[in-house]
């Protein structure tokens, strides 16, 4: 495994819609085989940041390297041919179609057939249940709808669309948000499968218990602005949580509620 | 202990056979034309309508709508409507009739005149919709009445009159004419008739002499139509552009290019529609093709197609359209007034659409 060189590296990268600075100056490093998971409240530019590294939003200043060499994307696809693919939270999958129409969308394996191109059912179908099988969800007919298969599976079947695409850099988009503790581990094991096999994991959250057990490294974001870039053995989990703005101000939530019930007032509106 | 797991494999094949059959989006019209033709032939048995001149009958009237309903079907699991369908219908039948007749140009020439506009308006309908991202319902019922307005508006400055006669004469010499209004299989017919299988007239010709080819076009357009969707990459981008346009769009189907196609499709399935009304009635109207936007569209939420995308079957579709056509012409056979048609029909539209929302539930629910 490559281990001296980032697979993707973005160097003092920034961006601006209009008057609003969404981010400034940001750095990253990522690895193969390791786990950047980015943290940040609301509005802290986690979304601008995964939609320059996806190929959607070109940056206004600064460079992007792939493998070490600078890049410049100019829409998704761009992104995927290097073998960058984002895993959108709820956008991954249509809940009406079947898993392994899903696992194919926009990339369907076609076979011949005289002059025509027909749609290729069987490898589709088989490549989906071997892949589906590789991360421990037991398919019993690829043919049944997505929205069939729970929260946790239905991004794991994401994840592996990526892989088996030949991602190289994998981009979750808050994948555990929406989920429930044993879901969400679920998705949890098998980033860390993913990292396990030498990809490059950029994980994005705002919840510290997901990001810390799985992470290797750690890219604070408020604002617009990078608050530090740490290695795990560099900060704690509370260090972390206490540097989000989440932290912050639930800090001062706790105080200014426990300086009320003092006063033994309604909190002010 | 082997006859056990024997008989317990047996079950679970059973049950996959059973949710197989629930997945399919067609099962609700299949079931509802099964129940159709029983009920028509408890109340009007004797009386004709399933003679081979009353199937006929019903079969074309259904294969006029099934052909628009495998373009609207299509259209609709795309996440679209086309609501201009029925203007167009009549703006083609024009374009057809007042070159050929005013003008005195070849028939065949006008038909496909007729087609490459179409297809411009298709295009045009489709691009308004993805360029604006307003709800197609809204740009199509614009261009529902831009249409209806032109062929009307053209019609009356150029003939003085909203009805143009005298097709019959043109088409008959005509060589393209014939596949949109001839007719075929007679020898077969008077074979038929020959045997015994079907019943001859006292002139001695068979009860039918021959099925329109409009029927034909109907089964050809339904195969081809099932074979796109089911068979083909384009068929999966129709599915995933209705189901979510966003999560194809970011794995790259082109979502775009997908729609702009299928408007261009209904428009020229609704130029076909004309073609065949045209060359067989034998004259144009500037009022033909009123309402059939929502008549393929009930055929279509018949056949199992979500109204919002994403599922559905042409195959439904080609059900759908056949049970209109029988309880259209079924009605008229056993006496009941005509005019319950609609009531009927408007019904059936509400049956479907629970029973698919049902299913739908059925099919995605998480374990």
């Amino acid at each position: 495994m490559n281990g001296a060189q980032p697979i993707v590296e973005l160097n003092g990268v920034s961006k601006h819609f209009g008057s609003v600075q969404a981010l400034r100056d940001i750095s990253i490093q990522v690895f193969p085989g390791e786990v950047c998971c980015l943290l940040g409240d609301n509005g802290a530019g986690k979304s601008t940041l995964i939609k320059i590294l996806s190929g959607v939003y070109t940056p206004d200043d600064g460079e992007m390297r792939v493998e070490g060499q600078a890049v410049r994307f100019a829409s998704p696809r761009d992104a995927l041919d290097r073998g960058i693919a984002t895993v959108y939270q709820d956008l991954a999958m249509v809940p009406l179609m079947s898993i392994s129409r899903n696992f194919f969308m926009g990339r369907e394996p076609v076979k011949r057939m005289g002059p025509l191109r027909v749609f290729d059912h069987f490898f589709a179908d088989s490549v989906a249940r071997e892949e589906m099988g590789k991360i421990g969800i037991r398919v019993r007919d690829p043919g049944q709808a997505v929205g069939t298969l729970s929260g946790g599976e239905r991004q794991c079947v994401a994840i592996a669309r990526a892989v088996y695409f030949g991602a190289r850099v994998l981009i979750l988009d808050e994948p555990t948000s929406a989920l429930g503790v044993k879901q969400a581990s679920m998705v949890l094991l098998y980033v860390e499968q993913a990292r396990a096999r030498g990809l490059g994991v950029i994980f994005i959250t705002h919840n510290v218990n997901h990001a810390y057990p799985v992470g290797d490294k750690f890219l604070l974001l408020n604002r617009g602005r990078s608050m530090g870039y740490f290695r795990k053995d560099e900060i704690s989990r509370d260090q972390v949580t206490a540097m989000m703005a989440g932290g912050q101000e639930l800090a001062e939530l706790e105080k200014r509620l426990s300086e009320a019930r003092a006063a033994g007032n309604r909190p002010p509106a | 202990m082997s006859e056990a797991s024997a008989t317990q494999d047996d079950r679970l094949h059973q049950a996959s056979w059973l949710t197989q059959l629930l997945r399919r989006p067609e099962l609700g019209a299949v079931a509802g034309t099964i129940l159709i033709i029983a009920f028509f032939a408890a109340t009007a048995g004797g009386t004709g309508l399933f003679s081979p001149k009353g199937i006929v009958t019903f079969l074309e009237v259904s294969a006029q709508l099934g052909i628009l309903a495998v373009a609207v079907s299509l259209l609709m699991i795309a996440g679209e409507f086309d609501l201009s369908l029925g203007s167009m219908i009549a703006f083609a039948g024009v374009i057809i009739a007042i070159p050929s007749t005013v003008l005195g140009w070849p028939v065949w020439l006008c038909v496909l005149l007729a087609f490459v506009v179409a297809a411009g308006v298709g295009y045009l309908n489709g691009l308004l919709v993805v360029r604006t991202g307003l709800p197609s319902f809204i740009v199509t019922l614009a261009t529902l009445f831009i249409l209806r307005g032109l062929t009307l508006g053209f019609t009356r400055l150029i003939t003085g009159r909203t009805q143009i006669p005298g097709m019959k004469e043109l088409a008959q010499n005509d060589w393209l004419a014939p596949i949109f209004s001839g007719q075929f299989g007679g020898s077969v017919l008077a074979w038929a008739a020959d045997i015994g299988l079907i019943g001859k007239r006292p002139d001695g010709l068979p009860e039918v002499q021959g099925i329109p080819v409009s029927i034909l076009w109907w089964f050809l357009l339904t195969a081809a139509g099932t074979w796109l969707l089911l068979r083909t990459r384009f068929g999966n981008w129709i599915f995933a552009s209705g189901g979510d346009a966003n999560a194809a769009r970011n794995v790259g189907v082109p979502v775009t290019r997908v729609k702009i196609w299928l408007f261009v499709l209904t428009a020229l399935a609704a130029t076909l529609f004309a073609a065949i009304q045209v060359l067989s009635v034998g004259s144009a109207d500037t009022a033909r093709g009123l309402q059939k936007e929502f008549e393929a569209i009930i055929a279509a939420v018949i056949g199992g197609t979500l109204l919002t995308g994403g599922y559905g079957s042409v195959v439904g579709s080609m059900f759908g359209a056949l049970i209109f056509g029988i309880v259209q012409i079924g009605i008229f056979y056993t006496g009941i007034d005509t005019d319950w048609f609609k009531a009927f029909m408007g019904a059936m539209l509400l049956a479907a659409v629970l029973f698919n929302n049902y299913v739908r539930r059925k099919a995605t629910e998480s374990k």
